[in-house]
C-alpha cells in the first residue's frame, strides 16, 4: 500500500477561533448515524453555523470570502471530547487539508494523522498573525512546510511544531499504520503467547 | 527497578517499535458497539482482511438504542440500519454480541466489567473515548478512532506513542453527600480540561482505597474530560472481589494464578512518576458545572464566575462564551436556577450503586411539576437488579420515567433529546454545546443525588439540604 508523502500543504486559510473546540461541535452526534463517512462534510460545525445564521451573522465556513480554503486556523486543545473519527473525517470531507492550532486533544490528533490530515501547532501570537493576514486578504496563500517546520504566508514565515512520530509518518507516507502493523504479525503472535489471558477460554 | 502499573502493562504488550518511533501495542481486549465500527468493518472488507482475534472482541449495542419501546424495527431507520450492520459484522466474523435479547446488553463500559471481561493488567481498546472507565480495574484502556478500530480488528494492535504518568492522590475522607462524581469534577476543574494531555492518570490514596469498583469507574470514566488518554486505579482486594465468579473471569486454579498476576502488576511502592499531585477529600464539595466543558465547575455553595474578574484575556472570553450559551448571569448563584429536565444515566453514573443511593433518599419525594425526569439504567443487569430490589418502583412513584438500558440522553443519538434551550441536570459526563441533542440545549453535570435534588425541587439545589444528608 503506498500512501502520499505529505511534505507540505498549501491553501488559503479559514479562521475558526476559540479554545477547547470539542468534537461534538466539530460534528454533532446526529451525523454519526451512518454506516459510511460519506457526506460528513456538510455536518462540519453544523450547529455553530446554524447558530451564527440565526444570530444574523455568518460562520467563517459559510463566509464567501473563505470559500475553497484548505487550512483551518484555530486555538488551544482543538478536538477535545469524543473519540469520533468522524471529526477529522468531516474536516477532510469539507475540503480542508490541514489544521493549524495551538494544541490538540490526543485522540483527535491521532485520528487525524492516521487519515493524513496534517495537524500542526503554532504559537498563539503566530496564529494571530496568520489569522490577521487571512482576514485582511483571504486570498493569501499559506504553505505548511512539514520538512522545514515553517508556515509561509504572504512573504513571511513562522515556525510550526509537530510531534516527531506524526511528522515522520506524514512526510514519509506512512501515516496510515495498517501496512506496517500487518507486517508485525509474527511479533504479535510472540507477544500474545506470553499473555495467559489471551488464550481462548473454554466455556 | 520499581515500576508503575502503566509501564508494566505497556512493556508486556509492546510488540515492537515502528519506523516513526511509535510502539506497536498489543490490544488484549477489543470492545465494539454500533456507532464507530461499521466503517471499520467496511475497510477490513475492502482490504480483504479477517478479524485477527474474534475471541478477544466483544460487542454490544448502546448508543442509538431506544430506551422506551424496543420493538424492532426501530422507528428511526438509520438507527435500525446501524444495529443490523453490527449484527451482520459480528455474525460474519464470529464475534460475541451482547444484544438486546441477551439479558446482558448495556453501555459498552458497563458490560465489560459486569461480564468479567475487563481485567487488571490488560490492554483494552474501544471506539469510544470513555473507554478509560475500564482503568478502574488496573487496565490500560484506550479510546480509539474508527481507523484504529480497523487496526485492532485486523491486527489486534495499534500504533501509539508513550505516555507520562501522573499520580493523583486523594487523601483523607469525603464529606457526607460528596461522591466519586464530585471527586472527578473537582480534579478536572483544578487540573484543567487539557491538564492531562500526554498523561496517564493513576488515581490512589485513602479515598480510592476505600472506593468501591463502581466509584472507581465513575472517576476513571471522566479521565478523558481532563485530557488524559487513560486513567487507572491499581488492582486490590476490592477489584478481585468484584471480578470473582463473573462469566468471563478466570475460575478454579486459573483464578489463583490470575490473582497472583494481578497483584504483581500493581505499581511498585516507591516507583517513579512524572508528576504527583495530592488532594484532600475534605476539601471537595458537591460540584456542578455551569459552563460548556467539564472543567467549568463550581462547588454548589459558590457562585458562577464573573468575567469581569477574570485575570487572563482567554479566561474572560471563555467565561463570557459559556455564560452566554448557558444563559446564566455573571457572579450569580447556580442554586435556585430552574431546570427543565433531570437525566440519571450514562456510563459515568448508571450503575446499581448510583440508583441505590438515590432511591435511599428519594422515597417520599415527588418530581417537581414541569420537570421531565428520566432514569436510565446503564445495563440490563442493573435494570434487573433494580427491579429485584424495588428501586424502579421508588423512582416511578417519585415521578421519574424508568427506562431500558442504553446511552440515552448522554449524547442523544436515540429519541431521548433535549428540546430547544432546555436546562438539564445530568449525571452524564459532557456538557458541550448541543451535546444532549438540541443545538441550544444546556447541560449541568453533577452527581446522581444532586440530579435527584434538582428533579424534586425543580431547580439546582444542594442535595445535602434537600435530603438531609449528614
Ligand atoms: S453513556 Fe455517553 S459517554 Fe458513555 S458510552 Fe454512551 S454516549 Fe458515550
Amino acid at each position: 500500500m503506498s500512501l502520499a508523502k505529505i511534505t507540505s500543504v498549501s491553501g488559503r486559510g479559514v479562521p475558526v477561533p476559540g479554545n477547547d473546540i470539542d468534537t461534538d461541535r466539530i460534528i454533532p452526534a446526529r451525523f454519526l448515524k451512518a454506516v459510511t463517512f460519506d457526506g460528513l462534510g456538510e455536518g462540519l460545525f453544523a450547529d455553530a453555523r446554524k447558530a451564527a445564521m440565526a444570530a444574523g451573522s455568518v460562520h467563517p465556513l459559510d463566509d464567501a470570502r473563505y470559500r475553497g480554503a484548505g487550512i483551518l486556523l484555530s486555538g488551544a486543545n482543538f478536538g477535545c471530547g469524543s473519540s469520533r473519527e468522524h471529526a477529522p473525517q468531516a474536516i477532510r470531507k469539507f475540503g480542508l487539508q490541514a489544521v493549524v492550532a495551538e494544541s490538540y486533544a490526543e485522540i483527535f490528533f491521532g485520528n487525524a494523522t492516521a487519515i493524513g490530515l496534517a495537524c500542526v501547532c503554532a504559537a498563539r501570537e503566530d496564529i494571530a498573525r496568520i489569522t490577521a493576514a487571512v482576514e485582511q486578504d483571504p486570498a493569501v496563500e499559506l504553505t505548511l512546510d512539514l520538512v522545514d517546520r515553517k508556515i509561509h504566508f504572504g512573504g513571511k514565515s513562522v515556525p510550526l511544531t509537530l510531534r516527531d512520530s506524526a511528522r515522520d509518518a506524514l512526510i514519509n507516507g506512512r501515516w496510515d499504520p495498517i501496512g506496517e502493523l500487518l507486517e508485525g504479525r509474527e511479533a504479535v503472535a510472540a507477544t500474545a503467547s506470553r499473555l495467559p489471558y489471551l488464550a481462548p477460554v473454554k466455556k | 527497578m520499581a515500576q508503575s502499573l502503566f509501564h508494566k502493562v505497556w512493556d508486556a504488550h509492546r510488540v515492537r517499535t515502528l519506523a516513526n518511533g511509535q510502539t506497536q501495542l498489543l490490544i488484549g481486549t477489543h470492545l465494539i458497539h454500533e456507532v464507530t465500527t461499521p466503517q471499520a468493518f467496511g475497510m477490513l472488507r475492502d482490504l480483504g482482511l479477517k478479524v485477527a482475534m474474534p475471541h478477544r472482541t466483544f460487542a454490544t449495542v448502546d448508543h442509538i438504542v431506544p430506551t422506551d419501546r424496543r420493538t424492532e424495527p426501530f422507528a428511526d431507520p438509520l438507527a435500525d440500519a446501524m444495529i443490523r450492520e453490527l449484527r451482520r459484522n459480528c455474525a460474519e466474523h464470529g464475534i460475541v454480541c451482547f444484544d438486546l435479547n441477551s439479558g446482558r446488553q448495556g453501555i459498552v463500559h458497563m458490560v465489560g466489567p459486569e461480564q468479567g471481561i475487563t481485567q487488571p493488567g490488560t490492554t483494552i481498546a474501544c471506539g469510544d473515548s470513555h473507554t478509560s472507565t475500564h482503568g478502574a480495574f488496573g487496565a490500560i484502556a484506550l479510546g480509539i478512532g474508527t481507523s484504529q478500530v480497523r487496526d485492532v480488528l485486523a491486527t489486534q494492535t495499534i500504533a501509539l506513542g508513550p505516555l507520562k504518568v501522573r499520580r493523583i492522590n486523594v487523601e483523607g475522607r469525603l464529606r457526607p453527600g460528596v461522591y466519586a462524581k464530585d471527586v472527578i469534577l473537582h480534579l478536572i476543574r483544578t487540573l484543567g480540561v487539557n491538564g492531562g494531555t500526554g498523561f496517564a492518570y493513576e488515581y490512589g490514596g485513602a479515598v480510592f482505597d476505600r472506593f468501591s469498583m463502581e466509584e472507581r469507574m465513575t472517576v476513571c470514566n471522566m479521565s478523558i474530560e481532563g485530557g488524559a488518554r487513560v486513567g487507572y486505579v491499581n488492582p486490590d482486594e476490592t477489584t478481585f472481589a468484584y471480578l470473582k465468579g463473573r462469566p468471563y473471569s478466570p475460575a478454579g486454579a486459573a483464578w489463583d494464578a490470575a490473582v497472583a498476576r494481578w497483584k504483581a502488576v500493581a505499581s511498585d511502592p516507591g516507583c517513579p512518576y512524572d508528576d504527583v499531585v495530592t488532594f484532600q477529600g475534605e476539601d471537595i464539595a458537591p460540584t456542578v458545572t455551569w459552563g460548556i466543558n467539564p472543567g467549568q465547575g463550581i462547588a454548589i455553595t459558590d457562585n458562577v464566575p464573573d468575567p469581569a474578574r477574570a485575570t487572563a484575556v482567554d479566561e474572560k472570553a471563555a467565561i463570557e462564551e459559556a455564560l452566554a450559551y448557558m444563559k446564566l448571569k455573571p457572579g450569580a448563584p447556580l442554586r435556585g436556577t430552574r431546570i427543565d429536565v433531570a437525566f440519571l444515566g450514562s456510563c459515568t453514573n448508571a450503575r446499581l450503586s448510583d440508583f441505590q443511593e438515590v432511591a435511599r433518599h428519594l422515597r417520599g419525594h415527588r418530581v417537581a411539576p414541569g420537570v421531565k425526569a428520566i432514569a436510565v439504567p446503564g445495563s440490563q443487569l442493573v435494570s434487573l437488579a433494580c427491579a429485584a430490589q424495588g428501586i424502579d418502583q421508588i423512582f416511578r412513584d417519585a415521578g421519574f420515567e424508568w427506562r431500558e438500558a442504553g446511552c440515552s440522553m448522554c449524547l442523544a443519538m436515540n429519541p431521548d433529546k433535549l428540546v430547544g434551550d432546555q436546562l438539564c441536570a445530568s449525571s452524564s459526563n459532557r456538557n458541550f454545546k448541543g451535546r444532549q441533542g438540541s443545538p441550544t440545549g444546556r447541560t449541568l453535570l453533577m452527581s446522581p443525588l444532586m440530579v435527584a435534588a434538582a428533579a424534586v425541587t425543580g431547580a439546582v439545589a444542594d442535595a445535602r439540604e434537600i435530603f438531609q444528608v449528614r
